[in-house]
């Protein structure tokens, strides 16, 4: 089944709702239909093999998707925030193609061999010209293909199928469900998985797109009143500013009926701050990755309030967890050896499944390079990037779960642990903390708190004071880099 | 006439207006049928009535299986027509929709 499909089959079912809400305009999604097959019909004549996107959010963004989609040929989108030479590099990978560059982007790219580059403007134009695509869609088995964000190296073209999509799609979405006034919120870039996923699950389930251009937290709130959002999206940092954000202005959002985040570790102290702040929102955390199509666990509405409502402590700790595996994917835990490992023991997760693209094991299983451990329900704990692992003397240490203790000093609003090359220990345990407002952080007490309830070796023998840790556009630590950092910061001499 | 399906195959009726898509399939070969005939690979008038017994109708966002739970339909557009595989009648199926996450 093509990706188009979708649109193809929820156009007629949907009548007039509105589908997709950007700042300009408003459409159905026969509207989104009709722009897509003439979008499909363009890219036809010009005898691309991909049309790439480097823009903000707008309607583009599905025009391109379900156009690209329906023309045969991939989809991909790229962030506009990469610096320039970063930027002509991915974007010379998609030739021969059409590339939608957003305001300045042109500029930045200069020519490039065998690339057609097309103003957001002109998309739209082509959108609007009512043509019909010719039978028979391209041949292309990738329909999205994303560029994985690269905090730790290069980045890794993942090509997304239309079966891994649309499969993802079918087994967990219910078609033209939504309540009329349904209307959820997009706020993440079109170059994330979750921002094409919401191109494609809210049409098939008929639920109002509106666009957020990029996100900003003011911006998001008025968004949400404005459009009566109920079902947004957002990844952890989002969070955190969306509620400082209500909390400045002394906004509620009563009608915010769902709140779906994933794309990093969320910090316990935020999740529980935002059940208090929307006591009539349900909350999901979603586990997934870009190889995987989005969401392979899920932590639902009812495991959040249960656990902010218990007093006993492995209830509590529910809402660290992602989760339960979806009824259509498969989850284990394995060693290195890929053997799997019991219940409560921590190792490499792996998951298999039609929406799971990119596997690398006979069996159709994919190694996620995620460290988690499952409890005795199932409820997945995840525990960092296994690239991320500290080795000292021999020891492996997680980052997550030391920097887990230190979160919950009152005193540090973030922090980073890794390690730096050390003569005696190989690697040694390194902690950054960014202070929070108005508090001294106290490295002695930090120490401590790690030692008892880990252990001495995971101790941070340098506690380092940081205004900010260094992320990417969308709060995710750049852990490389930080490393380089301070092992340049803490090798100097005297 | 029998054959094998995979998951995202489209089917329709070729007795009523009924669109199908299929979302789980045996691998064993198999015969689909909405309103008693046997369906098509793509869209167009419906050549006869549904068939006593199979006359039930299909409903819209409606997912569809079969006792053994080895094949699941999902209904894209309404008809007159019921379906069902090797002759028996497809139920409704009856699970709650997961939480929206994206």
């Amino acid at each position: 089944m093509n990706v188009g499909e979708l649109l193809e089959v929820a156009a007629p079912a949907l009548g007039n709702r509105p589908m997709v809400v950007d700042r300009e305009v408003t459409m159905t999604a026969a509207d989104l239909l009709d722009a897509a097959r003439s979008v499909a019909a363009w890219l036809t004549d010009l005898g691309v093999e991909s049309l790439a996107m480097v823009d903000l959010n707008s309607r583009a963004v599905p025009i391109g998707l379900y156009g690209a989609a329906v023309a045969g040929v991939p989809f991909t989108p790229i962030s506009y925030r990469l610096p320039d030479d970063r930027l002509r590099a991915l974007v010379a990978r998609t030739a021969p193609s059409a590339v939608v560059a957003g305001e300045g982007v042109a500029e930045r790219m200069g020519e490039i061999d065998g690339v057609a580059v097309v103003s957001r403007d002109e998309l739209l134009d082509r959108a609007a010209q009512g043509r019909t695509a010719p039978g028979g869609a391209g041949a292309s088995e990738a329909a999205v293909v994303l560029f994985t964000s690269g905090t730790t190296g290069e980045p890794k073209a993942a090509a997304l199928g239309h079966s891994n999509l649309t499969s993802y799609v079918l087994s967990t979405i219910e078609f033209a469900s939504a309540a009329e006034d349904e209307a959820a919120l997009v706020s993440v870039p079109p170059y994330h998985i979750a921002g094409v996923m919401a191109a494609l699950t809210n049409v098939f389930c008929g639920r109002t797109i509106v666009y957020l251009e990029a996100f900003d937290a003011g911006d998001w709130v008025e968004a949400a009143v404005e459009h009566r959002v109920t079902h947004a999206m957002v990844v952890p940092t989002m969070l955190a500013r969306i509620l400082d954000e209500l909390e400045l202005r002394g906004v509620e959002l009563p009608g915010l009926r769902l709140l779906s985040y994933g794309g990093g570790p969320m910090p316990v102290r935020v999740i529980e701050r935002a059940l208090d702040a929307l006591p009539g929102t349900d909350f999901v955390n979603a586990y997934g990755l870009t190889e995987t199509a989005s969401t392979v666990t899920i932590l639902g509405p009812d495991d959040h309030r249960e656990a902010h409502a218990s007093d006993d402590p492995a209830r509590r700790r529910r809402l660290a967890s992602v989760g339960t595996p979806l009824p259509t994917v498969e989850l284990t835990i394995r060693d290195e050896s890929r053997d799997v490992l019991p219940v409560g023991e921590r190792g490499e997760v792996w998951v298999r499944g039609d929406q799971v693209s990119g596997t690398d094991d006979a069996g159709g299983w994919f190694r996620t390079r995620d460290a988690g451990e499952l409890d005795a329900d199932g409820f997945l704990y995840l525990h960092g990037r296994l690239d991320d692992v500290i080795v000292r003397g021999g020891e492996n240490l997680s980052p997550a779960e030391i920097e887990e203790v230190l979160r919950r000093d009152d005193a540090v609003a973030d922090c980073a642990v890794v390690g730096i090359p050390d003569e005696r220990w190989g690697e040694r345990v390194v902690a950054a903390v960014v202070p929070a407002e108005g508090a001294t952080v106290d490295a002695g007490r930090l120490q401590a708190a790690v030692r008892a309830e880990l252990r001495s070796t995971a101790t941070p023998e340098d506690i380092v004071i940081r205004t900010e840790l260094p992320v990417n556009e969308l709060g995710k630590l750049l852990r490389r880099e930080l490393r380089a950092e301070l092992t340049a910061e803490l090798s100097e001499p005297g | 006439m029998a054959q094998t399906y995979t998951p995202g195959t489209r089917v329709f009726s070729t007795a009523c207006t009924t669109e199908m898509i299929v979302v789980r399939a045996p691998e064993e070969a198999v015969v689909v049928t909405i309103g008693g005939a046997p369906v098509r690979a793509a869209a167009g008038d419906p050549e006869v009535s549904p068939a006593d017994g199979y006359d039930g109708g299909s409903l819209l966002g409606k997912r569809y299986v079969n006792q053994a739970d080895t094949i699941e339909l999902l209904c894209t557009r309404a008809g007159d027509g019921a379906a069902a595989v090797d002759g028996e009648l497809l139920v409704v199926k009856d699970a709650a929709p997961l939480p929206a996450s994206d």
